[in-house]
């Protein structure tokens, strides 16, 4: 039974680390390879995409923290090395400007939001798989159909809405547009999850008398906690990615999010932005690479989970 | 024991008629509704509801702090004699099937070579994904500095190399900006291809490599016959997703040109915010908006056959 609870992270971890049925097949036909064969076939072209993929970071980092007079100066210095790092353009960052505001902004919208469209789909997915009531199999494909809709067709009409509401330049205008995103995706992910906890547990404590939610509290999400991990890390990372509804509902430079800030407030004339403008997309970056580091699995398994169901 | 606790709940029952309450409580239907209305109340006020509107809004001549009147389809006239509208038109058709191309040929090839057996695997695996994990418009600043058309260090790696004499204009010059954005978005959609594409591969029986081998197939036979065709279910959801978001793309764009040079990598979306939200005309806005909504139509029609060919591949039945 646990087998089948974890199976899905199980899933996950191979597709990372992979220990998948074509390992076995690596195995038992190696010897058709040699290693010049591999070299050119498999580590060079690899390696390749591997540079390409990860420049943009080396480069965003190097910048950051490479002294103004060597920025520009290209031939007389190396570009691709400093020997003289400076924390000039972070400390400039952190102290003279509003950006562990931004930061603040960006992380208590993202985690409002993700707990609101957590809760909310928890619901949902539980109904739509376990209550099934009247027609939840057509509400489980509008949901579907709702994950489709992309927030670029959205945000003029939504802007009205926004304004109507009185929520226009606050935070709660990202808070409660921002589930509109997640809950489709997380519901849909939560609803693979729940299918695979087995029916006759919820038989066997609607025999003792337990009530729906008691159900759900105590038998659903504590078996079903690697998904909920999934949907969490996954929709915290959507919602600090988003930049257009932020772009469109928020003005004031005190409530802005970090992309939006970064790119309305660091872009003047000066000829030495790059700096800081790197150091700003360093650390706005961090927290979702440090969270990605320690939650590889489940980032796979929400997003092979998503388009699997 | 089994049988006593039978008798004492139908006892129990016998005597308590059911109230109107615990009706509701144990009714499948209104539970149902209760757990249903969190999500549904989100979803109905900030997505179906302006979804209505912005399709209302596209036959109106709305202005921002303005309630417009109804003109028919006037918005959509103007935009079919627009030129900046139809090259928009053309700038995310190009985008969206050269990157949705490129995105699927290397994330399959990478797919493909990180399925095979190497030392470092997992921690390959994960590096791989990190374009992903990072928010696009810090990336798009990344690649803004990297596409500079004065310190570039693009440029200056050419140079040094001997390829070229003068530093490229990357987003200065009509399809030198094009291609910039197109490969800026193909770089930040390959990760994600190529991981769900792994997650497929990676269920493709061993034994059937181990058939055809004795068979005396190719490589490239194997791949063919065998990898694509199990395959064809899952690259038809991933690439509907790919598709879509490509298609609607925002984020990179404003980023990297903000529809410049003269309006060449404008795109429906980023046209659409321009003319709305900074020139205030909300109804035209809304039209170039719902003139996407067929495109998407399609994409989601694809990738509704798509599934219901993996459904039957499966052998399940409908649900």
């Amino acid at each position: 039974m646990t087998d089948a609870l974890i199976s899905k992270v199980v899933d996950a971890k191979s597709v990372l680390i992979g220990s998948s049925p074509t390992a076995d097949h690596s195995e038992g036909m190696s010897y058709l390879e040699t290693l010049p064969r591999r070299l050119v076939l498999l580590y060079l072209p690899l390696g390749i995409i591997m540079v390409v993929l990860l420049f943009p970071f080396y480069w965003m980092a190097l910048t950051a923290i490479k002294p103004d007079e060597q920025l520009l100066d290209l031939e007389r210095f190396n570009p691709f090395w400093t020997w003289s790092p400076t924390f000039k353009h972070i400390a400039k960052l952190l102290f003279e400007t509003n950006y562990p505001l931004w930061l603040w902004n960006t992380m208590m919208v993202a985690v409002a939001a993700t707990l609101l469209s957590i809760v909310a789909s928890v619901l949902a997915a539980y109904a739509i798989v376990r209550l099934r009531y009247k027609g939840a199999r057509w509400v489980g494909g509008a949901i579907f159909l709702a994950y489709l809709i992309p927030p670029s067709i959205l945000f003029i009409p939504l802007s009205t809405v926004v304004f109507q509401y009185g929520l226009f330049d606050t935070p709660f205008a990202l808070i409660l547009t921002y589930p509109t995103i997640l809950i489709p995706f997380s519901t849909w992910l939560l609803m693979g999850y729940f299918k695979t906890i087995p029916f006759e547990l919820e038989e066997c404590a609607l025999i003792d008398g337990a009530s729906r939610w008691q159900i759900l509290t105590k038998i659903v999400l504590p078996l079903s906690v690697p998904g909920l991990i999934s949907a969490f890390i996954f929709c915290f990372t959507l919602c600090w990615n988003e930049f257009i509804y932020a772009l469109t509902f928020l003005s004031s430079t005190q409530n802005k999010t970090v992309p939006v800030a970064i790119v309305n407030e660091f872009v003047d004339g000066d000829i030495y932005r790059w700096g800081s403008l790197m150091a700003g997309a360093l650390v706005g970056s961090l927290p979702l690479v440090i969270l990605y580091a320690f939650f590889v699995e489940h980032y796979v398994s929400a997003m092979t989970g998503a388009v699997k169901e | 024991m089994s049988e006593l606790a039978l008798d004492s709940k139908g006892a129990k029952r016998a005597i308590r008629e059911a109230t109107a309450w615990e009706g509701l409580k144990v009714d499948r239907d209104w539970l149902g509704f209760w757990f249903m209305l969190p999500a549904v109340a989100i979803l109905v006020l900030f997505l179906a509801y302006p979804l209505g509107l912005g399709v209302w809004l596209s036959f109106t001549d709305a202005r921002i702090g303005r309630s417009g009147v109804f003109i028919a389809l006037e918005n959509y006239e103007w935009l079919w004699g627009d030129n900046v509208f139809r090259t928009s038109v053309f700038n995310t058709l190009l985008y969206t099937s050269v990157a949705s191309v490129f995105k699927f040929a290397i994330g399959l090839y990478l797919a493909v070579l990180l399925n095979e057996h190497m030392p470092f695997k997992a921690m390959i695996r994960a590096l791989v994904l990190i374009p992903f994990i990072v928010p696009t418009v810090l990336s798009a600043i990344a690649f803004w500095w990297l596409f500079d058309s004065q310190f570039s260090i693009i440029s200056w790696s050419l140079r040094k190399i001997g390829l070229i004499s003068t530093n490229i204009d990357f987003l200065g010059d009509v399809w030198n900006a094009r291609w910039s954005v197109i490969f800026a978005n193909v770089w930040r959609g390959v990760p994600f291809v190529a991981i769900t594409l792994l997650a497929g591969l990676q269920t493709v029986p061993p034994s059937l490599y181990e058939a055809a081998t004795i068979d005396g197939a190719s490589r490239w036979q194997m791949f063919r016959f065998i990898t694509y065709p199990l395959l064809t279910p899952i690259i038809a959801v991933v690439m509907t997703f790919s598709v879509l978001f490509t298609f609607t793309d925002f984020q990179l764009i404003w980023v990297l040109t903000r529809g410049g040079p003269v309006n060449a990598t404008h795109l429906m979306a980023t046209l659409s915010y321009q003319r709305a939200i900074m020139g205030g005309n909300l109804g035209e806005g809304a039209a170039i908006s719902t003139a996407m909504i067929p495109f998407l139509l399609a994409a989601i029609l694809i990738s509704w056959f798509g599934l219901q060919r993996r459904k039957w591949q499966h052998g399940e039945a409908n649900d």
